[in-house]
C-alpha cells in the first residue's frame, strides 16, 4: 500500500541540537492524524522538511511517493499548508489574497474566481472578502488560511497548529471544517497541536512527539492503553459511610492495589473494571455506595502523565 | 520559471503603489527640476563645456552651493536601492507571507529572481521620470535640439546609474535575506551606505599617504603611485567606480584617470573624444560595476536558496 506521508529516520539537526532525531512516520490516505508534543518537540520542523521548506540532516521524506527535499514542487502542488503563523498581504483583500495563491498555483483565471468564491463560503468569509486581510482578526485569519489551504483543491492538508489563540466557538469552526474537508472531499490531514481534547476528538490516529520523534502512536484507545495500561483503571466511589473493616474487605478483593480515602471518597487503583466486586463488598460491610465512577482518561491526562514521567 | 512572471507582477504593482515609491518619487523629481532650473540660472558654469555638449552640462554643473546632478546620483542613489531592498525578504519573513508564498508550487528563486526584477524595473522607470525632467528643461532653456552623442552619453549615463542602484538594491536583498529583523537588515544597510560613499575615500587618502607619501618636494613617480594606490582602493567602491564612470561619460574632454604626467599630453589638441573612446577609459569601471551587483545578487540567491523557510 502506497503511504500519503512516509518518513524514515527523519533527522534534522541545527548547530549540535537535535530537532528532529529519527523520526519515522506513516500516514495512510483518508485519515486525520494528530501530531502531539510540547513546545519544541519537534513538528514544525518534521512538517517543514515534509514541504521542502528546509532540508533534513539525514532521512528522507516522501509525500505520495515524491521526495520533499528533491521534487518539492510536486508536492507543494498537492498539499495544501497552514502554517504556524499565518500572514496574508495586509494592503489585498482577503479575495485578492486568494487569488494570488490561484494564480501561483497556476490555475487559469477562467477557474479561479468560482474557486476562490467557493473556499470563501466553507470558511464561513463570504461576507468580508473585499476586507483588507490587514484588518482581519486572528481567528479570521486562520479561517483564511484554510480557505488558502483549500483552493488549491489539494490531497493531502497540513495545518500547523490550526486552533492556537482562537476563541472556543472559532475553534469549534475549525475543528468542524477540518471533519468536513476529510468526510465530503476525502483529504488526508496531518495536524499538529497542543490541544488534546480537540486533537481526540477528530483525530484517527495521533502520534506523541518527544525529543524529535514518535514514541506512541495509535488510536486515542490504544494510545491511552499503551500508556495507562501498567497503571490500570481507577474506581471513585461515594460511600454512604466509612464502616470499619470496609477498606480491609475491598483491598482484598483480587486485582485491587491500593486505595485513596478523603471523606466518604474512595478512590481505588485496580488491574481492571472491578466494579462489581467492590460493590458487593461494600453492601456486605452494611453500608451502600452513593456515586460511582471509572475513571475515563482523557489525552490531557495520558499526555500529561506521560511527560511527567520521563 | 515557474511563479516569476505572477510573483514579478505582484512586486511592481506593489512597489508602485507603495507610500515608499511615492516619497521616492517625489523627493526624485523635486531633485530633478530644481538641478535643472538652478543649472538653467547659471549658464556661466557651463563655460569650460565644449559647445556641442551643453546639454550634458545640466547634469553634470554644480550651480552655487548646491552640488551636481551626479553627485545626487552618487551619494543618494544607493538609499533609493537600499530602501528598496532592505525589508523584501525579511519584511515576508517577519509578516508571516514567506512560509505562504513558497509553500505554493513556485521554484524558491522565483520569490527573490521576482523582487529583484521589480526592484530594478522601478529604479528604471525612477531614473527615466528623472532624466526626462532634466533633458526637457535642458532643451527649453537652450532652445535647440539635443544632437545624438548627447543623448547616447546620457543613455550610457542613465544605464550605469541603473546598474549603480541595482547593485544597493542587491546589497539590501542580501541583508534582508542574512538578517531575521528588518531593523537589523536597514542598520546595517546605513552602515554599507556610509562606509561606501565616505570613509572608504578617507582610509584611501590615508593608506596611500602612509605607502608614498606626498612631501612639498616628490618626484611625479611617488605622487603617480599615491594616486596609483589610491585608486586601487577606491576600485572596491561601487561609488568610486561610479563617479569615474560618470566624469568619464559626461566629460568628453576627460583623457585619463589619476596623475598625468605634463609631458604625456604635451602636444595633444583638447578636442573631445568620441563616446566610444570615453567608454574604452572606463571600461574596466563599467564591468566591475555590473560584476558588483550580480556578484551580490548571486550571493543573495546561494544564501537564500539554503535558508529555512519558518515563519517567526
Ligand atoms: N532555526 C533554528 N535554529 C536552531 N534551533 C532551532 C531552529 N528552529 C527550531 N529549532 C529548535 O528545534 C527544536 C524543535 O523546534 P520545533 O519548532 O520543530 O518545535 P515544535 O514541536 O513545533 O514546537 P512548538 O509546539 O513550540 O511549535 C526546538 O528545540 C527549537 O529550539
Ligand atoms: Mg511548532
Amino acid at each position: 500500500m502506497e503511504w500519503v506521508v512516509e518518513a524514515n529516520q527523519l533527522k534534522k539537526v541545527y548547530n549540535g541540537v537535535k530537532a528532529v532525531d529519527g523520526m519515522d512516520l506513516r500516514i495512510k490516505e483518508g485519515e486525520i492524524f494528530g501530531f502531539l508534543g510540547p513546545n519544541g518537540a519537534g513538528k514544525t520542523t518534521t512538517i517543514l522538511m515534509l514541504l521542502g521548506l528546509t532540508e533534513p540532516t539525514s532521512g528522507e521524506v516522501k509525500v505520495f511517493g515524491y521526495n520533499s527535499t528533491k521534487n518539492p514542487l510536486e508536492v507543494k502542488r498537492i498539499t495544501g499548508y497552514l502554517p504556524e503563523n499565518i500572514g496574508f498581504y495586509e494592503d489585498l483583500t482577503a479575495r485578492e489574497n486568494l487569488i494570488y495563491i490561484t494564480k501561483l498555483n497556476g490555475i487559469p483565471p477562467s477557474e479561479s474566481a468560482a474557486r476562490v468564491e467557493e473556499v470563501l463560503s466553507v470558511v464561513g468569509l463570504s461576507e468580508v472578502a473585499d476586507k483588507e486581510a490587514g484588518k482581519f482578526s486572528r481567528g479570521m485569519l486562520q479561517r483564511l488560511g484554510m480557505a488558502a489551504t483549500l483552493v488549491k483543491q489539494p490531497k493531502l492538508v497540513i495545518l500547523d497548529e490550526p486552533t492556537l489563540g482562537i476563541d472556543p466557538e472559532g475553534v469549534e469552526q475549525i475543528l468542524n471544517l477540518i471533519r468536513k474537508m476529510k468526510e465530503e472531499k476525502n483529504i488526508t490531514i496531518l495536524l499538529s497541536s497542543h490541544f488534546l481534547h480537540q486533537v481526540q476528538r477528530i483525530c484517527d490516529r495521533i502520534g506523541i512527539v518527544s525529543q524529535g520523534k514518535i514514541v506512541i502512536e495509535g488510536s486515542v484507545d490504544e494510545v491511552g492503553e499503551k500508556i495507562m495500561g501498567e497503571g490500570g483503571t481507577q474506581i471513585q466511589v461515594q460511600v454512604s459511610q466509612l464502616t470499619p473493616g470496609l477498606l480491609d474487605s475491598i483491598k482484598e478483593i483480587e486485582g485491587v492495589r491500593d486505595i485513596d480515602v478523603s471523606g466518604n471518597f474512595l478512590n481505588i487503583r485496580c488491574d481492571r473494571d472491578l466494579r462489581l466486586e467492590v460493590s458487593r463488598a461494600i453492601v456486605e460491610k452494611g453500608c451502600f455506595p452513593l456515586l460511582f465512577k471509572t475513571q475515563d482518561y482523557t489525552l490531557e491526562e495520558i499526555y500529561v502523565r506521560y511527560f511527567r514521567e520521563r | 520559471m515557474s511563479g516569476i512572471r505572477v510573483i514579478l507582477w505582484k512586486e511592481m504593482v506593489d512597489y508602485f503603489g507603495s507610500k515608499r515609491f511615492l516619497i521616492l518619487f517625489i523627493i526624485i523629481c523635486l531633485t530633478g527640476i530644481s538641478v535643472a532650473y538652478l543649472a538653467s540660472q547659471n549658464l556661466g558654469s557651463f563655460a569650460h563645456i565644449p559647445g556641442e555638449f551643453l546639454l550634458l552640462g545640466f547634469f553634470i554643473s554644480s550651480a552655487g552651493s548646491l552640488p551636481s546632478f551626479t553627485f545626487f546620483v552618487s551619494f543618494f542613489g544607493p538609499l533609493i536601492g537600499l530602501i528598496l531592498g532592505f525589508d523584501a525578504i525579511s519584511g515576508e519573513r517577519s509578516r508571516g507571507t514567506i512560509s505562504m508564498v513558497l509553500s505554493q508550487p513556485v521554484f524558491r528563486d522565483s520569490l527573490i529572481n521576482g523582487k529583484f526584477l521589480a526592484g530594478l524595473a522601478t529604479i528604471a522607470v525612477m531614473f527615466v521620470s528623472i532624466f526626462l525632467i532634466i533633458l526637457g528643461l535642458g532643451i527649453w532653456t537652450l532652445g535647440f535640439s539635443p544632437n545624438l552623442e548627447e543623448i547616447s552619453r546620457i543613455g550610457v549615463y542613465y544605464l550605469a546609474s541603473v546598474v549603480y542602484v541595482g547593485f544597493w538594491l542587491s546589497l539590501g536583498i542580501l541583508f534582508s535575506i542574512l538578517f531575521r529583523r528588518t531593523s537589523s537588515s536597514a542598520l546595517t544597510s546605513i552602515m554599507m551606505w556610509i562606509f561606501f560613499t565616505f570613509f572608504i575615500y578617507m582610509i584611501a587618502n590615508v593608506v596611500a599617504d602612509q605607502i608614498a607619501p606626498v612631501a612639498a618636494v616628490t618626484t611625479p613617480e611617488v605622487v603617480a603611485k599615491n594616486e596609483a594606490i589610491r585608486r586601487m582602493i577606491l576600485r572596491i567602491s561601487p561609488a568610486a567606480l561610479f563617479d569615474q564612470i560618470a566624469t568619464a561619460v559626461l566629460n568628453p574632454s576627460v583623457r585619463a584617470f589619476g596623475f598625468i604626467n605634463p609631458a604625456q599630453i604635451s602636444g595633444l589638441l583638447p578636442t573631445p573624444l568620441s563616446l566610444g573612446q570615453s567608454l574604452m577609459i572606463v571600461w574596466p569601471e563599467f564591468v566591475g560595476l555590473v560584476a558588483l551587483m550580480l556578484i551580490c545578487f548571486a550571493v543573495s540567491y546561494v544564501v537564500f536558496m539554503r535558508q529555512e523557510i519558518r515563519s517567526l
